[in-house]
């Protein structure tokens, strides 16, 4: 029974406190003289601050305090970057807390305020005056790079962060001999993340002590403790940061951010707690973004359709500062990825990081790996059109054939495993493809646009090798950690250094144990969030909680295997070579009612009456899991669509998904991360875009006004999947948080471009809303 | 100033003083310590304060205190005593329609009252009538498919 829990669809244990609201998020929390603090920001894009008068706001009913960059100045130290690419001539500006001389984007902290209500605090806003003196404004990645743009750092020419490159095999021959190239520019728009809990920080400070306490919405609890110590000054081992429930990330609530050091500012100066919580419309201003790419590329190929090159040339907006990974994700998550899930053996990229008058951009769900898939994604298709071939064929005789151990790239990384056909042919049999297009010739002939997208993609994942990481610049390592720790009766914590909020470990990690040792899952506690109960872990993000921190559960649980066969041969008094194992119990070999169970072993473990000669008492295991490689899932998917061309309106009809994550330990979750993740990148295809106007202003600056997935604007996701294992983990797994939005973009792109080519039309810059459609239709009618 | 309200929820007077602008949101919130309503947005666009104000669902960031003064919600804490689930906690948890949880409330509340509106409807009709609910971990197949398993098991078919 047990030893089946592993890919066992079960429902989730964190599940009770959820539906019956009594989980405890940041800002549900309430300690007692807790004040509140509420952020002053630019109004401007770019403007020096010419004075600021804070007076008027320290006399207003409730506040406690007013504090400008000028009481932060020389307190807080800069917020870092963390991810400092080597050989890119990187640029890493002063980025304080709290803006003194200059802002730089709209939202930029300018002051705060510390009240005894939140309405308070947001009214005394109103009563600080600053003046400000407007600088010239740059919004677009591209044009802030070219010569005589508004410079936004004084140190920054043409406002370039960095210029990070990748190379292989000999690009400009291949484009030289190429039959048949390919070009288009990409403008992959600014996303705006929306978890659907904001942002929130709660300071507590214990001065006697010199003990901070931070809770945060934090995806990597124990990175905002090491920043929160880089910042404050305060020591690593008197900080504790606690990330309770956490309503979603996606990748915005991995930075470290002004707002967190301002929190524990005010907390620190007054001596006692003090509490920020986002607005939506300040997370809009200045919660992380993600992608804002230009991006020139080029595929060459053969007349048959053979894929021989790809350049690249990408604008990769920063904002106005760098946030915490902002530069690794342009390139090492994106570059190296340029290669997809084909023979592509020639390859060159050039990537501009650029600083605009924007709110920073930082990993947002997929990151890198995105922006890579769906400009590859668009090239095959470009290359299908252009040698009159059926683009799911022009994939298929491009793709990787199957390898299981193995299998380098241009870009220089190494694959573990990969079945790309399968994945593909599985997408196009569950779609129906070839009844598809059957029915879409029909289709057109009774004029109707109906159109067929297909995707292939491959991403990288379980983030990954500490040598590599510290080799590509990120400033920490990419290990997890795991404490199993068997109480006297047989239950179980498990201390995880990762920081699920969402993705259902505290279920498929107890399985990961139940499967082991055959305790029930209900048994298992995992716990995670808190850096002073958990031990050392990197957080949760790249798909990488599975992949690496289950993988560190699996290695501490088989010690605890390991010991237990050694304890339980030792009460039984036989060899520890006969003593077998089957469903948490420990018997020895031909007698299986010579047994102890997990249970008896636990017990007898703790209270250690009879341990063998040099065993320890206890029953505890921990584990440091660093990865021997990244993990690279991997897929196919297929979107079907129908657009009306007299009012440019999309009809997303179908979607068909083939995910290969290795094995799953719960399918049921899985599907839950693919149906997320495919809607996430359906998102920015059809309808989501953060727009900026030319003054730097947010004009999609509220959910009203950015449009984000509604349950009625749907289809029912068919969700299929494959298995090919990981070869190098210890459970085979390779993650699956990113992969539908990684490959849905593209997919739902290339099915309009699809519907839309017999019109003429063969791009349009997402968002692909109806006026942009139906102005592209209304253009090529007329010739244009 | 400020002006006295009661206000019954989940079965229990709460009565306060509070400013005419408060949100019902913040008083379920901060006065009645009701902490399972969440503020998502502050445009009234994700639901996730969704609660039932006599009977009807609401968004509570869309209605003051002093307008909902003598009037019944029902929170999110009210629907259950959190052991013996109703059966849409029941049904969300079997079908994994939450993983963040952050919207759950909200979404839950709303498909309360669709439930009440429309015993038995149909997957679109589910869609339709959490459109004013987001959800960003999801894609809503799930929730869907616990809305139209609660219906089943409240006695729609």
């Amino acid at each position: 029974m047990t030893t089946r829990i592993f890919g066992s669809g079960i429902r989730r244990r964190e599940d009770p406190r959820l539906i019956t609201g009594r989980a405890s998020y940041t800002d549900d929390i309430k300690l007692p003289g807790m004040l509140h603090a509420a952020i002053l920001r630019s109004p401007y894009a770019h403007a020096n601050i010419t004075s600021i008068d804070a007076s008027g706001a320290a006399s207003q009913p409730g506040v406690v305090a007013v504090y400008t960059g000028a009481d932060t100045d020389g307190v807080l130290n800069g917020m870092p970057c963390a991810w400092l690419i080597p050989g890119s001539d990187l640029k890493t500006p002063a980025h304080p807390a709290i803006a003194k001389d200059k802002v730089r984007y709209v939202g930029d902290a300018v002051a705060v305020v510390v009240a005894e209500t939140r309405y308070q605090a947001e009214d005394a806003l109103e009563h600080i005056a600053v003046d400000y003196e407007p600088l010239g404004v740059v919004v677009s990645p591209k044009a802030a790079a070219q010569d005589g743009a508004p410079q936004l750092h004084e140190d920054v020419p043409n406002n370039i962060a960095f210029t990070w490159a990748v190379a292989g095999g000999d690009a400009d021959a291949a484009f030289a001999d190429a039959a048949v190239t390919v070009s288009d520019t990409i403008t992959l728009q600014r996303l705006i993340a929306n978890p659907m809990e904001p942002r929130s920080a709660l300071a507590q400070w214990n001065a006697p002590m010199g003990e901070l306490t931070l809770w945060n919405t934090s995806q990597n609890p124990h990175i905002a403790r090491f920043l929160t110590c880089v910042v404050t000054g305060v020591p690593e081992h008197k900080i504790r940061v606690i990330a309770p429930e956490v309503g979603g990330g996606f990748g915005s609530k991995i930075p470290y951010y002004p707002d967190e050091a301002i929190t524990s500012f005010c907390a620190m100066k007054l001596g006692v707690p003090v509490k920020w919580t986002e607005t939506r419309s300040e997370n809009y201003q200045i919660t992380t973004q993600g992608r804002d790419h230009i991006e020139e590329v080029e595929m060459a190929a053969t007349s048959d359709g053979v894929i021989t090159g790809l350049r690249t040339t990408v604008y990769a907006g920063m904002g106005g500062y760098l946030s915490t990974a902002s530069p690794g994700i342009p390139t090492i998550l994106h570059g190296l990825m340029y290669s997809g899930p084909y023979n592509i053996p020639n390859i060159s990229g050039t990537i501009y990081g650029v600083f605009n008058n924007g709110c920073p951009v930082d990993a947002y769900r997929g990151a890198g790996r995105p922006e890579a898939t769906n400009l590859l994604e668009r090239l095959v298709d470009l290359v299908a059109a252009a040698v009159g071939q059926d683009p799911a064929e022009v994939r298929r005789k491009n793709l990787i054939p199957k390898f299981e151990n193995g299998h380098d790239v241009a870009t220089g990384i190494t694959y573990d495993s990969g079945d790309y056909e399968a994945a593909l042919d599985s997408a196009l049999s569950a779609a129906g493809y070839e009844s598809l297009r059957a029915e879409q010739a029909q289709a057109r002939a009774d004029g109707r646009c109906v159109g067929v997208g297909v995707s292939s993609y491959v991403e990288i994942c379980g983030l990954g090798p500490s040598q590599v990481a510290g080799a590509v610049g990120f400033q920490g390592g990419l290990w997890e950690s795991a404490i199993v720790r068997f109480h006297p009766t047989g239950k179980v914590h498990v201390m995880i250094g990762s920081s699920p909020h969402g993705q259902g470990e505290e279920t498929t990690f107890a399985q990961i144990i139940a499967s082991e040792v055959g305790v029930d899952v209900d048994d298992v506690d995992v716990i995670h969030g808190d850096t002073d109960n958990t031990p050392m872990g990197w957080g949760t993000y790249g798909s990488r909680t599975t992949a690496v921190s289950g993988a560190a559960v699996a290695v501490a649980v088989r010690k605890i295997k390991d010991k237990s066969r050694a304890l339980a041969a030792h009460l039984l008094e036989a060899a520890p070579e006969d003593i077998e194992y089957e469903d948490g119990r420990f018997f020895v070999r031909g007698s299986p009612d010579q047994h102890k169970t997990i249970q008896d072993i636990a017990l007898m473990a703790n209270v250690a009456w009879n341990m063998p000669e040099g065993m320890e008492p206890g029953l505890e295991a921990s584990a440091f899991y660093d990865p021997p490689n990244f993990t690279y899932p991997f897929g196919a998917h297929v979107a079907v669509v129908e657009v009306d061309p007299e009012t440019g309106r999309i009809d997303l009809q179908r979607y068909v998904a083939v995910d290969d994550c290795g094995p799953q330990i719960n399918p049921m979750i899985v599907e839950g991360q693919v149906h997320g993740g495919i809607v996430q990148g359906v998102g920015p295809a059809l309808w989501e875009g953060a727009v900026y106007d030319d003054d730097g202003q947010l004009v999609t600056g509220s959910m009203l006004d950015y449009a984000l997935p509604r349950a009625d604007l749907l289809p029912e996701l068919e969700v299929h999947s494959n298995t090919t294992p990981s070869p190098h983990h210890p459970l085979g797994v390779k993650g699956i948080g990113e992969a539908g939005t990684i490959a849905s973009t593209p997919t739902v792109y290339n099915a309009v471009m699809d519907a839309l080519r017999p019109l003429g039309v063969t791009r349009v810059d997402m968002p692909l809303t109806p006026e942009k459609v139906w102005r592209a239709i209304n253009d090529a009618r007329n010739g244009g | 100033m400020t002006i006295p309200v009661e206000i019954t929820i989940n079965g229990k007077a709460c009565a306060g003083e509070v400013e005419p602008r408060q949100l019902l949101v913040h008083f379920i919130r901060e006065n009645a310590g009701l902490t399972g309503t969440k503020v998502g947005c502050d445009t009234s666009q994700c639901g996730t304060c969704t609660v039932q104000l006599d009977g009807v669902s609401a968004k509570a960031c869309t209605v003051l205190t002093v307008q909902a003064s003598g009037s019944s919600v029902t929170t999110i804490e009210g629907l259950s005593d959190g052991v013996d689930l109703h059966p849409l906690q029941e049904a969300f948890w079997n079908n994994h329609g939450l993983q963040c949880g952050f919207c759950t409330p909200g979404m839950i509340m709303a498909a309360n009252e669709l439930l009440s509106r429309n015993p038995s409807p149909s997957r679109e009709e589910i869609r339709h009538g959490l459109e004013g609910n987001i959800c960003r971990c999801t894609g809503y197949q799930n929730i869907v498919s616990a809305v139209e398993d609660a219906a089943k098991s409240m006695g729609g078919r």
